[in-house]
């Protein structure tokens, strides 16, 4: 339905349609490009085929039921939307988290961000010709859905990380599960990056393509690998951190040239980092202690004990017919999201559903540079820039 | 961390109201998140001020979103949310527009960014930007009737969906 005016006139340009249904879009994107020869003259990106009314229906939902619905915002990193949400909702009920279970969650978050960044690098890779990549990537990824499958009993929905906590105590055997994992991983990262950081055909696709400058960036509101390629060290966990990142040691990787292969090598920097963080919280988590914050009335009761008591089947009993109220108030918690600054903003009356819940995907938000990334470009390299751009459709439209 | 926001808003609310003292309604500290609030006709020349101030340097507009809060009035609630990198704090802006005329200043001037946010709101809340270079609907198609997002709209829609029950029994006749 959107029209495009042309920036040159009709004579000497056409105008492409790219997409809803397009590989390497990662989703449906659509994209109406207006091309000079193969150089993108104009680009008008069209969104919308994925929306859902997540946002609506949350606040048709209690805030402990609309947990399920943020699993399906960014499909890669359900783990990760999961926190901004509790971490919100916690907020506003002004709830302490226990230690351990603030570390099981970084532990999660990180290992997802490795699993999101895997899938990036091997769509990213097949989409300029390395197949191979793709295949190896994916081998990775499945090892990290397997502890997921371990920890949450689901390899992607995972809706693991609750109000005030988590919602299962680590399994038997995760030790061993992540600790193999942690030994695999380093060995696998500098395989990828034998195939790619010195191939040729790779640094001819990448290099030099996509450049936007730091000022635009910040302007455009672009955060992330993208940012942080452009020479900006701005990270959520470092800048605003949250759910104990403070006490973790490890390093922002930035790079100057904010090209695609700039950004490359600062997500394979990422993941090399994440492998320290999840490292150091393996060594933080105790064996035993509490997953879940003394809050009566907000965490369901233990099982054993909504069968034996009588103010625990009361309490088990409201919470899930009627949620819980928090006092009336606005808060916006931002996370680091694999792609950039995923933020969660809740408006609350005071009665048991949210007034307003809205989330800031950063993949929506990145999205709107990438007419600026590819004009006067070539069309070939437009795939190479959506690609490094990084975008989850689900969460672009949610 | 409370008492550390408690007078980094202090900061903000002081050094925008020696520039102008007008800029300020109402400053509200709630959960350690300071909100301003501006009056409609100053929020372009305040967020200017935020972004561009030696001492305030939010130069990154990370979300905007709209409340509706009918049938209370003035209805809609707009939030944008501020950072400033360097300084690593964040602030919000808040400003009140009444249901009947529901029209503010856009911010595409001052940061670039607020392009599709401001879409996103104008989509599903129906408020207009005055200045917005490219006011279209961006999530729903152009035909769309009305604004999902506002608290009448209801969450099913106002269509009639028929069920897949019904659409069964309809498909397999013949």
């Amino acid at each position: 339905m959107t029209t495009v005016e042309t920036a040159v006139g009709t004579a000497k340009t056409m105008v492409l349609n790219m997409g809803p249904q397009h590989p390497s879009t990662h989703g449906v994107l659509r994209i109406l490009l207006e091309l000079d020869g193969e150089t993108v003259v104009k680009a008008v990106p069209d969104l919308g085929y994925l929306h859902t009314g997540i946002e609506k229906s949350c606040e048709d939902k209690t805030y402990s039921q609309a947990i399920t619905l943020t699993d399906r915002m960014d499909y890669l990193n359900p783990l990760g939307n999961n926190l901004v949400y509790c971490l919100a909702v916690e907020k506003l009920l002004g709830l302490e988290i226990p230690k351990r279970a603030q570390y099981i969650r970084v532990m999660m978050v990180e290992l997802q961000r490795i699993s999101s960044h895997l899938v990036w690098l091997g769509t990213h890779a097949i989409d300029l010709g390395a197949m191979t990549v793709f295949l190896y990537c994916f081998r990775e990824r499945e090892e990290i859905l397997k502890i997921f499958e371990l920890f949450t009993g689901q390899r992607m929905m995972t809706s693991y990380i609750r109000i005030g906590g988590l919602a299962l105590d680590p399994p038997a055997g995760w030790r061993q599960a992540v600790e193999r994992f942690l030994k695999m991983m380093p060995s696998r990262v500098d395989e990828y990056e034998t195939l790619l950081t010195e191939n040729r055909i790779w640094i001819g696709r990448t290099k030099g393509v996509g450049y936007i400058s730091a000022e635009d960036a910040i302007g455009l509101s672009m955060t992330g690998p993208t940012l942080r390629a452009a020479g900006v060290a701005y990270d959520n966990r470092k800048a605003f951190p949250y759910s104990s990142y403070e006490e973790f040691k490890f390093d922002v990787p930035t790079r100057t040239e904010s090209d695609c292969y700039a950004r490359y090598l600062v997500r394979v920097a990422e993941m090399r980092e994440s492998l320290k963080i999840i490292r150091q919280a393996f060594e933080k988590i105790k064996d035993e202690g509490a997953i879940q914050a003394d809050a009566p009335g907000i965490i369901p009761p233990q099982r054993e004990k909504m069968k034996t008591e009588m103010e625990a089947l009361i309490y088990h009993f409201k919470i899930f017919t009627e949620g819980f109220s928090p006092a009336p108030g606005e808060v916006f918690v931002t996370v680091e999201s694999p792609r950039g600054e995923l933020g969660c903003f809740i408006a609350s009356d005071g009665s048991p559903k949210p007034l307003r819940v809205h989330f800031r995907g950063p993949s929506y938000i990145n999205l709107q540079a990438l007419p600026k990334l590819i004009e006067g470009q070539l069309i070939s390299d437009v795939i190479a820039c959506i690609g490094t751009i990084d975008i989850v459709l689900g969460e672009v439209d949610r | 961390m409370t008492e550390s926001s408690s007078q980094n808003s202090n900061v903000v609310a002081e050094c925008l109201r020696s520039w102008n003292p007008k800029a300020v309604v109402e400053v509200i500290e709630f959960r350690g998140e300071t909100t301003i609030v501006v009056p409609r006709e100053l929020l372009r020349a305040t967020a200017e001020r935020c972004r561009g101030d030696a001492k305030l340097q939010y130069n990154l507009l990370t979300d905007a979103t709209c409340v509706d809060r009918t049938p209370a009035e003035p209805r809609f609630e707009l939030n944008y949310h501020l950072v400033s990198i360097p300084r690593r704090e964040k602030v919000r802006l808040r400003v009140w527009l009444g249901g009947n005329d529901p029209v503010v200043d856009s911010l595409v001037s001052v940061w670039p960014g607020a392009n599709w946010l401001e879409r996103e709101i104008y989509d599903l809340f129906g408020i207009r930007f005055l200045g917005h270079p490219d006011l279209r609907r961006i999530l729903l198609p152009d035909d769309w009737e009305g604004h999902p997002l506002r608290r009448d709209y209801p969450v099913e829609g106002y269509r009639d969906v028929p069920n897949t029950g019904e659409l069964f029994r309809k498909s397999s006749t013949p």
